[in-house]
C-alpha cells in the first residue's frame, strides 16, 4: 500500500538523477556551481527521505509506500516488476543513504579538483543505485541495482583514488562480482523452480515469500546468496578487499563504502537470505555467527596492528560488521533489532571517522598514524569531534554504538552464552585500538613541525560533521525513537525464521 | 521529589554544557566558579531530597521516579529511564556532591597556574561531566543505567588521567585505566545479560524481589560476573594495576575520582545488589577474601613507596579492600560507613598532597632547583613551612591509620568487628595485620614529609598554598576527624546505622551477628586502638626517633624490599602475559595471516582465473570486460548445471 498517493520512493530514488541532468548542463569550468547543485540535490533528497520517515507507520510490519509496475513482460505475463517498498528493516537506510551522500558531497568541495563534473555525477548516480537496493521488492530489480552500485564506485576509486587505486578497485569489483554471479544463477534457478507453484514466472519477492522451498534447495540457495552478501558485509574471511578499497578510495568514497555499501550485504541477508530460506538460516546460523565472532575479534586485533589510519578504521569495520551479523543470526528480536540499528550506527560513526581522516589527509597528505601526535593542542575542535566519534565507535553509553552492541550481545547471549562471551571481548578490543588511534594522533608532543600550525576545521567541515554527531548523540540518548519502527518488521522476520523450523519438526 | 531528582542529576551536566558552549566568552575564573556552583547546587538539592526522604517512615524511604522515557525497548528487553532515591543513594549523592564541591573549589586554586584558558575550562568541563556520570551511576533505577554511568565515569577518568596529554606516559596511563576497566566491564556486561535471562528484567525492584525464584548457581554466576566488574572499577586484585598509574592526573582528580568517589562504585554496586550477593554465599566469601587480600597486598607495597601520591594510591586500593571485606561478610552498613569516612580522609590526604606538591614546587622555583615534587625523599621539615597543610594532613593520616576517635577508627573497626562477629576469624586477623601496616605507612608518610629537617633546597623554600586550597582542606579535616563520632557512635546504633539498616534489611535477614569467640564489640574496639597506635608508634620510632633504621632494614631484608619496591612485579608480569603477546599476535595476524594467507588465497584464485583466460587477454580485451565475460559464462554454466540437475 502507498498511503501517500504519490510515488515517494521513486521520487527519493530518482531525484539524484534529476540533479545529474542539471549538472550535465553546467559547463565544466564552473566546478563551484556543479558542487553546489550536487549538494543541494542530495540535501533535498534527504528531505524527501524524511517524508518517508515521517509518514511511516511504526506499528506495522508490512511493506509501506509500495509501488508496482510491470517492467518486462514475457508472453503477456509480467515477469519482472518495478516494485518498491519500505519496512522497518530498510526504513533508516533510506535517510542514511541520502544524508551520507549529502555530507560526502559537501566534504568533497574542498578536496576534489579534477574532473569535477564526472565526480559529482557519479556520486549522485551511486546514491540512486544504493537507494534502489534498499527499496527494491523484485529480486531481479534488486540485482540490477546491486550490480549498478559497482559501476560508479569502480570509477570513483579508479579515477580519484590513491596510488594503488587500480589494484584496489579491480579487486573490489571482481571480488564482489564473483560473489554475485552465483547469486544471479540462483535467482534465475529459484524463479524457474517457483514458477510451477506460483503458476507464473515472477521475481516478486513477496510472492516468493509465500512459496515453501525444499530444505536441500534452501541450503544451497542460502549458501549462494550468503556468499554474495558475505563478501559485501564483509564477513570474515571475505574481507581483504575492504582495507585495500578504503585505503585507496577518495574520502567520500570511503564514507559511502563504509557507511552504506557494506550494509547492502547485511540488508541482503535480512531481506532475502533469511526470510526466503528460514530452514537453512536456522541450520547455518551457528556457522555464520561463528564467522561473525571470529571477525569481531580478528578485525579488532588486526585493526590494532595497522599503521595507516584508514586501514585501521577499515578493519574496525570488519569487527563492527561482525557484531551486526552476530545480532542478525542470534535469531531473536533483541539481537536482530540491535543488528538493524547497528547498521545505521556504524554508517554514522564510521562515515564520520572517514570524513575526519579525510580532513586531516587534506591538510597533511598522509594517513600514517606516526606522522601525527599532539594534534589536540593544534586543532582542538577537530580533536573534540574525533573524540566523540571515536567513543561512539568503541561503544560508550550515551552514544549510538553502545545501544546496538548491547542489544546484539544480549541477543547473542540468549542464543548461545559462549557466543556472547567471545563477542563481548570485542568490546575490550575496540577500546584498545580506538584509544590507541586517538592517543597516537592527539596526545603526546607535536613531533613533526609540519603539524604545529595546521588550521582547525573550517565552517564547511564542521557543517558536514554536525548532523552526524548530532545523530550519534540522539540515538545514544533516546534510541527508542529509532528502535520502535524497526520492531514489528524484525519480530515478523524472527517469527518467520523460527516458526519454519517448527513446521519441519 | 521527582523534579528534585532530575534537577540533581542534570545540574552538573548543564554546568559542563554551558562551559563548553559559552566558556570561550567568559573570563577564565568564571568557568571554575560556574562548575563549582553547579556542584554546590546539586549538593543543596541532594540535601533537600534527603530531608524529604527523612520525613518518610523508615521502611518507605525508597522513591522511584516515574519513567521519564523508555530508553530502549527491543523484543522483551526494556530499559526505563527513571531514578531511584533511597537511603543508600542519598549517602552516595551527598558524598559525591559534597566532597565533589570541595574539590571543585580547591581546583580553582590548584589549576590556576594552568597556562591555557582552554585547558583550564576543559578541566572543569570534565569534572562536571564526572559528577553527572557518577550521579547517574548512583541514581539509576536499573542495571543498564548504572552501567552507563559506570562507563561514563571511566571516560572522565581516562580524560582526566591524560589531562596533561603532551606527556606520553600520562596518555598511556589514561589508556591503561580505560582498557583495564573495560576488561572488568566485559564481565559486568555479561552479568547484566545473565540477570536479564534469569529475571526477565534489569530493573532493580523486579530483580531483587525475585531472588528466591532463581537457582543458586545462577545467582553465584551473576554475582561473580558483577564482582569482576567491581575489581576493575574499584581497583581490586587482579585488576587494580591501573590505579597507581592513574596518579598521572592532576591531584584534585586523584582525590575526587581515584579516591573518594568513582573507585567506590564497586562497593556501591554490591551494596545496591545486596539482595543478590547475600543470597550467593560463595560469592560473598570470595568478595571478602579478595577484599582483605587486596588490602594486605596494597598496604605492603605502600610501606616502601617514596612517591607521595603513589603511597596514597596503594592506600586507596587497600582501603577499598576493607570495604569489600565489609560487604563480603555482610557488614553492608559498615562498608558504606567506611566508604563515607574514607571519602573524607582520603580526599583530604590527596588534596593535602597536592598542597604539599604546590608548596615544594614553589620552593623549587624559588631555589632554582629541579626536584620531583612528589618524591618524599626530597621533603621533610614542611611542618614549619606549610602549617595548615601539615595540621590537616596529620588529621588525614590519623584517620587513615585509624587512631582512636577519628572517623577511620570507627568505620574500619566496624568492618573488622563485622568479620569477627560473623565468625570469620582468619579474615579478621588479616584485616588487623593490615590495620597495623596502614598505621605504619600512614605515619611514615606524614613524618617523611613534615618532620625533621628539609632534605632539599626546594623543601627549605617551600611555602604555604593559597587560601582557596586551604579552606577545603580545613573542611575535610573537620569531617575526617568528627564524622566517625557524629555518624557512627554508638557502634551499631549511630546515625548512619539507623539510616542505612532498612536499606539492607533483605540482605541482613538470617545473618544475625552471633558473638564469635566471646569477644565483645568493645573489646574489639580496644584491640583496634592498640594496633593503630602501635603502627603509628613504629613509624614514629623509625622516622622521628630513628630508633630503628629503615635503610638498614631494607638492606637486611633485601629480597623482600626489592619485591615490594617493584610492586611484586605485577605490571611486568601482565606485560609478559598479556600485553606483549597481544602485540605480537596482532602483528602476526595482520602481517602474516591477513596479508599472506587470506589475501594470498584470494589473489591466488584471481591469478588462476586470470591464467585460464590468458587467451582472451591476448585479444586486447580490457580486464573488466574479460572478467565480466567470464563471470557471465560461469554463471550460465552454474545455472545450466542447477537447472539440469536440480530438477
Amino acid at each position: 500500500m502507498n498511503t501517500l498517493g504519490f510515488p515517494i520512493l521513486s521520487a527519493v530514488i530518482f531525484f539524484p538523477l534529476l540533479g545529474v541532468l542539471f549538472i550535465a548542463l553546467i559547463p565544466s569550468d564552473r566546478p563551484r556551481t556543479i558542487a553546489q547543485v550536487a549538494f543541494w540535490t542530495a540535501a533535498i533528497d534527504f528531505a524527501l527521505s524524511l517524508v518517508v520517515v515521517v509518514n511511516f507507520d511504526a506499528t506495522s510490519a508490512a511493506f509501506q509506500f509500495v509501488e508496482a509496475r510491470p517492467w518486462i513482460t514475457l508472453f503477456g505475463a509480467p515477469v519482472i516488476t518495478y516494485k518498491l517498498g519500505v519496512d522497518g528493516i530498510s526504513l533508516w537506510l533510506i535517510p542514511l543513504t541520502s544524508l551520507l551522500t549529502a555530507v560526502a558531497v559537501l566534504f568533497s568541495w574542498g578536496s576534489v579538483t579534477h574532473r569535477v563534473k564526472e565526480y559529482y555525477i557519479l556520486m549522485l548516480v551511486l546514491c540512486t543505485a544504493m537507494l534502489g537496493v534498499f527499496t527494491a521488492l523484485d529480486v531481479f530489480l534488486f540485482y540490477v541495482f546491486w550490480e549498478a552500485v559497482l559501476i560508479p564506485m569502480y570509477f570513483l576509486i579508479g579515477i580519484w583514488g590513491g596510488e594503488r587505486r587500480l589494484y584496489a578497485t579491480l579487486k573490489f569489483v571482481l571480488y564482489t562480482m564473483a560473489g554475485s554471479a552465483l547469486m544471479l544463477a540462483t535467482i534465475v534457478y529459484l524463479a524457474l523452480g517457483m514458477s510451477g507453484q506460483l503458476g507464473t514466472l515472477t521475481f516478486d519477492v513477496q510472492a516468493w515469500y509465500q512459496v515453501f522451498i525444499p530444505p536441500t534447495v534452501q541450503r544451497w540457495a542460502f549458501l549462494a546468496f550468503a556468499l554474495a552478501f558475505a563478501i559485501k558485509v564483509p564477513l570474515f574471511p571475505f574481507h581483504t578487499w575492504l582495507p585495500d578499497a578504503h585505503v585507496e578510495a577518495p574520502t567520500a568514497g570511503s564514507v559511502i563504502l563504509a557507511g552504506i555499501l557494506l550494509k547492502m550485504g547485511t540488508y541482503g541477508f535480512l531481506r532475502f537470505a533469511m526470510p526466503l530460506f528460514p530452514l537453512a538460516t536456522q541450520e547455518l546460523a551457528p556457522v555464520i555467527a561463528g564467522l561473525a565472532i571470529v571477525g569481531i575479534l580478528y578485525g579488532g586485533a588486526v585493526a590494532f596492528a595497522q599503521r595507516d589510519i584508514k586501514s585501521l578504521i577499515a578493519y574496525s569495520s570488519v569487527s563492527h560488521l561482525g557484531f551486526v551479523m552476530l545480532g542478525l543470526f542470534a535469531l531473536n528480536a533483541e539481537g536482530m533489532s540491535g543488528g538493524v540499528l547497528q547498521m545505521v550506527n556504524h554508517g554514522l560513526s564510521t562515515g564520520a571517522l572517514f570524513l575526519l581522516v579525510g580532513m586531516i589527509y587534506d591538510r597533511r597528505h598522509t594517513r600514517l598514524m606516526r606522522a601525527y601526535g599532539g594534534l589536540w593542542k593544534v586543532m582542538p575542535v577537530y580533536a573534540a569531534f574525533f573524540l566523540v566519534v571515536a567513543l561512539a565507535s568503541l561503544g560508550l553509553p550515551g552514544l549510538n554504538g553502545f545501544v546496538g552492541e548491547f542489544l546484539i550481545l544480549l541477543g547473542a547471549f540468549q542464543a548461545n552464552r559462549w557466543w556472547a562471551v567471545f563477542a563481548t571481548f570485542g568490546v575490550v578490543l575496540a577500546a584498545v585500538y580506538m584509544l590507541w588511534l586517538f592517543g597516537n594522533v592527539f596526545f603526546g608532543p607535536v613531533k613533526d613541525p609540519e603539524n604545529a600550525h595546521l588550521p582547525d576545521l573550517n565552517r564547511r567541515e564542521v557543517l558536514a560533521l554536525v548532523p552526524l554527531v548530532a545523530l550519534i548523540v540522539v540515538i545514544g540518548v533516546a534510541p527508542n525513537l529509532f528502535l520502535a519502527p524497526i520492531q514489528p518488521s524484525v519480530q515478523a522476520l524472527v517469527d518467520r525464521v523460527n516458526s519454519a523450523v517448527m513446521v519441519m519438526r | 521529589m521527582e523534579t528534585l531528582l532530575w534537577a540533581l542529576l542534570l545540574v552538573p551536566l548543564a554546568g559542563a554544557v554551558v562551559n563548553v558552549l559559552l566558556g570561550r566568552r567568559l573570563p577564565r575564573q568564571v568557568a571554575g566558579w560556574l562548575a563549582s556552583g553547579a556542584v554546590a547546587l546539586a549538593f543543596l538539592i541532594g540535601v533537600m531530597a534527603t530531608l524529604r526522604l527523612l520525613a518518610l517512615p523508615a521502611e518507605e524511604r525508597a522513591y522511584v521516579t516515574p519513567t521519564l522515557y523508555t530508553w530502549a525497548l527491543a523484543g522483551r528487553f526494556e530499559v526505563p529511564v527513571s531514578l531511584l532515591f533511597d537511603q543508600l543513594a542519598a549517602v552516595m549523592v551527598l558524598v559525591v556532591t559534597g566532597v565533589g564541591f570541595l574539590i571543585h573549589v580547591y581546583s580553582v586554586g590548584y589549576m590556576a597556574h594552568e597556562p591555557a584558558d582552554y585547558d583550564f575550562r576543559r578541566y572543569f568541563v570534565y569534572l562536571n561531566l564526572f559528577v553527572f556520570s557518577m550521579l547517574l551511576l548512583v541514581l539509576g533505577s536499573n542495571f543498564v543505567l548504572l552501567y552507563a554511568g559506570w562507563e561514563l565515569v571511566g571516560l572522565c577518568s581516562y580524560l582526566l588521567i591524560s589531562f596533561w596529554y603532551t606527556e606520553p606516559q600520562n596518555a598511556a596511563a589514561g589508556r591503561k585505566a580505560f582498557v583495564v576497566n573495560r576488561v572488568g566491564d566485559f564481565a559486568f556486561a555479561l552479568g547484566i545479560f545473565l540477570i536479564w535471562s534469569a529475571f526477565g528484567s534489569v530493573v532493580y525492584a523486579d530483580v531483587f524481589e525475585a531472588v528466591g525464584g532463581v537457582a543458586p548457581a545462577t545467582l553465584t554466576a551473576i554475582t561473580l560476573l558483577l564482582f569482576v566488574g567491581c575489581t576493575g572499577k574499584s581497583a581490586q586484585l587482579p585488576l587494580y594495576v591501573w590505579l597507581p598509574d592513574a596518579m598521572a592526573g592532576p591531584t584534585p582528580v586523584s582525590a575526587l575520582i581515584h579516591a573518594a568517589t568513582m573507585v567506590t562504585a564497586g562497593v556501591y554496586l554490591i551494596a545496591r545488589a545486596s539482595a543478590l550477593f547475600a543470597a550467593a554465599t560463595s560469592t560473598s566469601a570470595i568478595v571478602a577474601w579478595v577484599g582483605v587480600l587486596t588490602a594486605l597486598f596494597a598496604a605492603t607495597i605502600a610501606i616502601v613507596q617514596v612517591d607521595i601520591k603513589r603511597v596514597l594510591a596503594y592506600s586507596t586500593i587497600s582501603q577499598l579492600g576493607y570495604m569489600f571485606l565489609g560487604v563480603g561478610v555482610g557488614a553492608y552498613t559498615a562498608a558504606i560507613f567506611h566508604l563515607v569516612t574514607h571519602a573524607f580522609f582520603k580526599a583530604l590526604l590527596f588534596l593535602g598532597a597536592g598542597s604539599v606538591m604546590h608548596a615544594v614546587e614553589h620552593g623549587a622555583h624559588h631555589a632554582g632547583e629541579h626536584v620531583d615534587p612528589q618524591d618524599m625523599r626530597q621533603m621533610g621539615g614542611l611542618w614549619e613551612r606549610a602549617r595548615w597543610t601539615g595540621i590537616t594532613f596529620l588529621v588525614g593520616a590519623a584517620a587513615l591509620a585509624g587512631l582512636p576517635l577519628t572517623s577511620g577508627f570507627f568505620s574500619k573497626d566496624e568492618i573488622l568487628a563485622g568479620a569477627f562477629l560473623e565468625g570469620h576469624v582468619l579474615l579478621y586477623g588479616v584485616g588487623l595485620l593490615t590495620a597495623f601496616l596502614t598505621a605504619t605507612y600512614s605515619f611514615r608518610q606524614f613524618f617523611l614529609v613534615f618532620a625533621g629537617e628539609p632534605r632539599s633546597e626546594a623543601a627549605r623554600h617551600a611555602a604555604e598554598s593559597p587560601r582557596v586550597m586551604l579552606v577545603p582542606l580545613a573542611v575535610l579535616a573537620v569531617l575526617a576527624l568528627g564524622a566517625g563520632l557524629v555518624l557512627g557512635w554508638p557502634p551499631e546504633h549511630g546515625i548512619i546505622h539507623t539510616w542505612l539498616e532498612p536499606a539492607f534489611a533483605v540482605a541482613r535477614e538470617g545473618t544475625k551477628a552471633e558473638g564469635g569467640a566471646g569477644l565483645s564489640p568493645m573489646t574489639l574496639l580496644l584491640i583496634s586502638s592498640v594496633v593503630a597506635l602501635a603502627g603509628a608508634g613504629l613509624a614514629y620510632g623509625a622516622y622521628v626517633r630513628k630508633a630503628v633504621d629503615p635503610a638498614a632494614l631494607s638492606v637486611r631484608f633485601r629480597p623482600l624490599y626489592v619485591l615490594l619496591w617493584n610492586r611484586y612485579y605485577v605490571d611486568e608480569l601482565y606485560a609478559l602475559l598479556f600485553v606483549r603477546p597481544f602485540f605480537g599476535l596482532a602483528r602476526f595476524l595482520a602481517d602474516v595471516v591477513d596479508k599472506l594467507v587470506i589475501d594470498g588465497a584470494v589473489n591466488g584464485v584471481a591469478t588462476v582465473t586470470a591464467g585460464a583466460h590468458a587467451l582472451a587477454r591476448r585479444l586486447q580485451a580490457g580486464y573488466v570486460r574479460v572478467y565480466a565475460l567470464s563471470m557471465v559464462l560461469g554463471a550460465l554454466l552454474v545455472l545450466g548445471y542447477l537447472v539440469y540437475w536440480g530438477r
